[in-house]
């Protein structure tokens, strides 16, 4: 039988933490691909709105993971999954690339795609169906290729 | 700048920062949305509980939202299918290949003070803007 606590660490807080994080993304447009592209169109009627979300989300985000950091552990959980890596690689830097370019074509990005799910809007959903393609092809070609070791364990491999 | 909102995104930026530090002090984890949903398609993996319970949230905002008056509106998205499907292959593989997207590394990372992500995000930003300069002006899309 789980505890009371387990089903709030596993369930209750990401629940609440979800609901938070969405309500983010749509009191500040940036639930919708116009409002991204907007800032994403420097050439175009540039709308900076973009940069103040992540510089009010960093200016809360900041000061609150150092916070964390102070802590040996989380409130409801055994140890913090933080990731390994700390150079910056050839994977990282094409990977970032590549999101960019997918990212500046409709102006989706994961976050808002998943929340617009709620709209039933077939878009929507065929961008999260190919979303999940891509990030199935990663792993297939991830799998296929000889074993690299890494520097951290798997859930430590990612950053995000 | 006609389109510029600055109170709106400044109180929805600081509730998204607010989620991934309580996310971070409750749970340990990284409020990375790519790397939440990567999780869930990793076939016998054991930790889909709260990663479903996270984009179950996200998912019932708009819900709620719609509840009280406050529904949004279908996003705007290109009419040609090719570029929907081209465009989700490429932030899912890039995503994952890039260890995070624009929440992953963007916010928690940078917020870290990660130099891992402050690249990620500088890099993606450049191809991001990149892409809409030749899409909106080059292309005339």
């Amino acid at each position: 039988m789980k505890t009371v606590s387990e089903t709030i660490s596993r369930i209750i807080a990401p629940l609440l933490c979800g609901l938070i994080f969405g309500t983010g993304l749509l009191v500040s447009g940036m639930i919708q691909p116009t409002k991204v592209l907007g800032f994403l169109d420097i050439l175009g009627a540039w709308d900076p709105s973009l940069a103040v979300v992540m510089a009010a989300a960093l200016a809360v985000a900041a000061p609150g993971f150092m916070l964390a950091r102070q802590r040996a552990r989380p409130v409801l959980a055994g140890q913090y999954f933080l990731p390994g890596k700390s150079e910056i690689d050839a994977p990282l830097v094409l990977g970032a690339g590549l999101f960019g370019i997918g990212w500046g074509l409709v102006g989706l990005c994961p976050g808002p795609a998943l929340e617009s799910l709620a709209t039933l809007s077939p878009g929507v959903m065929v961008f999260v169906v190919a979303m999940a393609g891509g990030m199935f092809l990663h792993g297939k070609w991830q799998a296929s290729r000889p074993a690299v070791p890494r520097d951290a364990p798997i859930v430590h491999a990612t950053d995000g | 700048m006609a389109n510029f909102t600055p109170l709106s995104a400044a109180i929805g930026g600081a509730l998204i920062g607010l989620s991934t530090v309580l996310l971070m002090l409750l749970t340990g984890r990284i409020a990375g949305i790519s790397g939440i949903f990567a999780g869930l398609l990793n076939v016998g993996s054991d930790d889909k509980g709260w990663r479903i319970a996270f984009i179950a949230g996200l998912i019932l905002v708009p819900v709620i939202a719609g509840w009280i008056g406050y529904g949004m509106a279908p996003p705007k998205l290109p009419a040609s299918w090719a570029i929907i499907v081209a465009a989700g292959l490429l932030v899912g593989f890039g995503a994952r290949l890039g260890g995070g997207c624009t929440s992953g590394h963007g916010i928690c990372g940078i917020g870290r003070l990660s130099v891992r992500s402050i690249a990620a995000t500088i890099v993606f930003m450049v191809t991001a803007v990149i892409t809409v300069a030749v899409s909106r002006h080059m292309l005339g899309g």
